[in-house]
């Protein structure tokens, strides 16, 4: 609860660091924004936004799973296409090996794949998070390229043909919406779980580690294995996209499910709405990827896309470099301060508040 | 297999002379430039079209394309790269560079068109025959250039005053500018400096192998894996670990296969931060993240 | 009394600088000893080793008699010593009361902290209470960032003592704060070391070492060269010779 005022002894505060208003907005602008997109798929019926939508959702997942690592913790990974591109692999493997033919049951296995992304993490983890962070983001990509020529050059990966996974037996104009749904389910889930990580000690400690991270050793947070586990959480979500992807596109070969492009985009995502924020990553990925998609469609092979696309990061970076809602959050600051000055000072408005500069993304943007 | 050695220095040299740029670049800016790979693909398709279209010489052109790639660099960092806070500067130097590199992949893709290419001249096919090995003249040319460029740069380092300024800034910026150096100009200087090494590769690239706007990806991978190895910020180190790196790759093909010799780059690399999480030469990492 | 922590013999050099050269110094438990000596004389190099952020070329550290060398900062903090650093290192971008609540409890299992929400409520009104002993109460919501220099001072001290350690190493805790507060911090100390805590300090401050600390040890040039209660240690020549040359004058405040 904020609102301690400078005289009273305040009451034990209940929300840490996060003004409780701003909380709520978040919790119900979010709580809105996903009925509506459950929504979304009986209202707009067209395959070619349905389409949109599972990719929307797919990546608004994994953005936020980016984010709860790299994000938070500050090691910046342009590795996690390893996740997507092991969760994709492990689906079809699966599939195949057990005769599945396609149909719901497929679906079951995206948690194990997942499982399965997480399980990479681990020695991953293991290596590349011994050292400094701008070595663990050249050594995540050395990894990702691992994958990639590993994925090309062994057998039971079908090499550079790939491997196709079961064909859904459902097909019509609605063929996109289970695919829609099931990445809706992951996608809350992960909503859910960096909430929770954000709410947690746990999550504290990966903030404290991108503050100081010697200084947070020094106090006794075991460093190491807090960011393992930041690490497997983000594959575990990152693999379950993966695999959704590879059961929805129906062909998967190496460069498209090890793919360096997805590595920047969530990374991109997760600036553009705002590192460090709940929001922002879902935020970012919610109206960045309609917009890759939109392009790709339009100009296909689109060098026209690239060029669009970096001239929009340059954009964001040169304009917002916080990222969205961090800026927003300024915005609205600067208005609440404005008319707070304006109107007769209240006695009990916390004397800090126009005190507050900088106020970094965590503080305010929580949701 | 002495042969497949002698290859792997050779190129090797070359591909040191771009880690090179880029290690500079990171010790004085602390900025990951994923640019340098398509800055090196874009000096290769300028050197194209000076040759096809003016029959200037690859070597000759280089005159002309250090200089050019010398300018986009330091525009590049005026105009984006200044701009950047320290706060979350690795990433947003990632980011902010990843973006140049996808306009400029575009804007190639769309005026050269898609089609692999690749540069001519005599000495591109041909191989001198000595000592029992055959060096290819492109191979012994590159390496002599790249020597000749680090030779340059080296005596910018630590002949000139302006290298001294660059070395004090590798060594930490805040006393740098305290002594009066201009810290922002010798930035730009060096990423231009960073930069105009790529026209040199360029050149080498372009007639050793076919390529193309998206070839940029798989350089700078290995750059980057380069400069990792021999440690951020050391260019001796970018140079041994490139030499070191491109002789195993190619002893990988001869011995084993061509297939996993690429992926021998990234295990290697895996290997070496296991066990020297700073690189074979970094510097320790005495302060805090 | 016995000794709490022994430092015997440590040697320490960077590159061609010797920051240490067989430095001996005890502490006494339940005392306040103080640390002073002129600057580059390796006062924070010997913090640093004994508290695992530096490993030392020779020598060793003893805690309660056992030998804690090498050990990594996060085991010295689990083994009860705490330490502030002179360039204050805080969490600037987590709020004042969430840098009370990174120092875990010593005990905690490592799985729990995932499940587990921020701060029990307990944990939490300890924080606050800590917060209030510093005076930091009405801040508590602020970004670490925020606070002036001797805020962070006093926040550091705060969250050291989350942990309740037996033992904490005070790297200049009066140096760039105005008089009123340092009569405030050397008001904490003492109540603490009533409590039980056992101080090491590191200081330029002349006044307020003398008044405060049990016993002096001064350093020079790596190692120990006088150590003593403050009467003896003022006026030992050798002290003045160490000192002798230096910019500082012996009763100058802080920096």
């Amino acid at each position: 609860m904020s609102g301690a005022t400078a005289e009273v002894e305040p009451a034990v505060p209940l929300g840490v660091g996060q003004n409780a208003t701003v909380r709520r907005v978040g919790i119900g602008v979010w709580t809105v924004v996903l009925v509506l997109l459950a929504l979304f798929p009986l209202v707009v019926t067209n395959p070619t936004y349905t389409s949109i939508g599972v990719f929307t959702l797919i990546f608004m997942a994994c953005a936020n799973a980016w984010n709860g690592f790299s994000g938070y913790s500050g090691y910046i990974s342009l590795g996690n296409g390893v996740f997507y591109g092991t969760g994709a692999y492990v689906l079809t493997y699966a599939a195949l090996r057990l005769n599945m033919s396609g149909g719901w049951g497929v679906f079951w296995l995206v948690p194990l794949a997942g499982i399965g992304a997480a399980v990479v993490a681990v020695p991953f983890g293991f290596v590349a998070l011994r050292v400094r962070r701008h070595t663990f983001v050249v050594i995540t990509i050395a990894i990702f390229f691992v994958f990639q020529l590993l994925a090309f050059n062994l057998s039971f990966t079908g090499g550079s043909s790939g491997l196709t996974p079961p064909t859904p037996n459902w097909v019509g104009a609605t063929f996109n919406d289970p695919f829609y749904y099931v990445a809706f389910a992951v996608l809350v889930f992960s909503i859910l779980l960096f909430w929770g990580v954000r709410r947690s000690r746990f999550g504290l400690h990966l903030l404290a580690i991108r503050d100081d991270e010697d200084r947070a050793r020094g106090l006794g947070v075991k460093v190491l294995r807090v960011k393992m586990i930041g690490f497997v959480l983000a594959a575990l979500v990152t693999g379950m996209g993966g695999a959704i992807f590879a059961y929805f596109v129906g062909q998967i070969f190496p460069q498209f499910a090890y793919d360096p492009v997805f590595d920047v985009t969530v990374a991109l995502m997760s600036f553009f709405g705002g590192i460090g924020t709940l929001s922002g990553p879902l935020l970012g990925a919610l109206l960045l990827e309609p917009i890759e998609q939109y392009l790709t469609i339009q100009y296909s092979i689109g060098s026209v896309y690239l060029i669009i696309y970096g001239v929009l990061f340059l954009l964001v970076i040169i304009f917002m470099p916080r990222g969205l809602v961090p800026s927003i959050g300024d915005g609205m600051r600067r208005i609440r301060v404005n008319r707070t000055q304006q109107s007769a000072p209240r006695a009990a408005g916390p004397p800090v508040e126009p005190s507050r500069p900088e106020v970094p993304a965590i503080a305010d943007g929580g949701q | 297999m002495v042969n497949g050695i002698v290859d792997g220095v050779l190129t090797g040299g070359v591909y040191a002379l771009m880690a090179a740029g880029l290690t500079l670049i990171f010790g004085v800016m602390e900025v990951i430039s994923l640019a340098q790979g398509i800055f090196v693909i874009l000096g290769s398709y300028l050197s194209y079209s000076l040759e096809t279209h003016f029959g200037i010489d690859l070597f000759l052109g280089l005159f002309i394309t250090i200089p050019a790639l010398f300018i986009v660099g330091v525009g590049v960092e005026w105009a984006f790269l200044r701009r950047l806070k320290s706060e979350e500067r690795i990433a947003m130097s990632i980011l902010t560079t990843y973006a140049v590199f996808i306009i400029i992949e575009g804007i190639l893709n769309i005026v050269y068109g898609t089609n692999y290419l690749q540069l001519h001249a005599w000495y591109a096919t041909r191989s001198v025959h000595v000592f029992g090995l055959y060096l290819p003249y492109i191979y012994l040319f590159g390496f002599l250039l790249a020597l000749g460029l680090l030779a340059v740069m080296f005596a910018i380092l630590y002949r000139t005053r302006f290298g001294a300024s660059v070395r004090a800034a590798m060594q930490d910026r805040t006393a740098a500018s305290l002594v009066g150096i201009d810290v922002r100009r010798v930035a730009t200087i060096t990423f231009g400096i960073g930069t105009a090494t790529t026209a040199a590769g360029g050149i080498i690239y372009g007639a050793t192998n076919s390529f193309d706007a998206n070839s940029a990806e798989d350089l700078i991978s290995r750059l980057l894996v380069i400069i990792v190895l021999g440690g951020l910020g050391s260019i001796g180190g970018a140079l041994a670990a490139a030499v070191f790196m491109l002789v195993i790759e190619d002893w990988v093909a001869v011995v084993w296969s061509p297939d996993w010799s690429t992926v021998i780059f990234f295990v290697i690399l895996v290997i070496v931060l296991s066990i020297r999480p700073t690189g074979l030469f970094g510097r320790q990492a005495a302060r805090a993240q | 009394m016995t000794d709490l922590l022994a430092v015997e013999n440590i040697s320490k050099s960077f590159g061609g600088l010797q920051a240490l050269a067989g430095c001996s110094l005890t502490l006494e438990e339940g005392s306040i000893g103080g640390l002073i000596g002129p600057n580059g004389s390796g006062k924070t190099t010997l913090f640093n080793v004994v508290t695992g952020y530096v490993r030392s070329d020779a020598g060793t550290v003893l805690f309660r008699g056992r030998p804690v060398t090498a050990a990594k900062p996060d085991r010295v903090f689990s083994l009860g010593i705490g330490r502030t650093f002179q360039l204050t290192r805080i969490f600037g971008r987590l709020t004042v009361l969430e840098n009370m609540l990174v120092a875990t409890q010593r005990r905690e299992g490592w799985l729990r902290s995932v499940v587990r929400g921020t701060a029990s409520a307990a944990e939490r009104a300890r924080a606050m209470e800590l917060l209030g002993f510093v005076g930091l109460t009405r801040l508590w919501d602020n970004p670490a960032g925020t606070l002036s220099y001797g805020q962070r001072k006093l926040l550091e001290l705060a969250y050291v003592l989350v942990a309740e350690p037996t033992v904490i190493l005070l790297d200049e805790p009066a140096g760039g704060i105005n008089p009123t507060l340092i009569g405030e911090i050397r008001d904490r100390i003492v109540q603490l070391n009533k409590e039980g805590t056992t101080f090491l300090i590191v200081e330029h401050n002349m006044e307020f070492v003398m008044g405060l600390c049990d016993k002096l040890t001064v350093m020079d040039a790596g190692c120990a060269i006088v150590s003593g209660p403050p009467a003896e240690v003022r006026v030992d020549p050798r002290v003045l010779d160490a000192y002798l040359g230096s910019v500082e004058e012996a009763d100058d405040d802080g920096e």
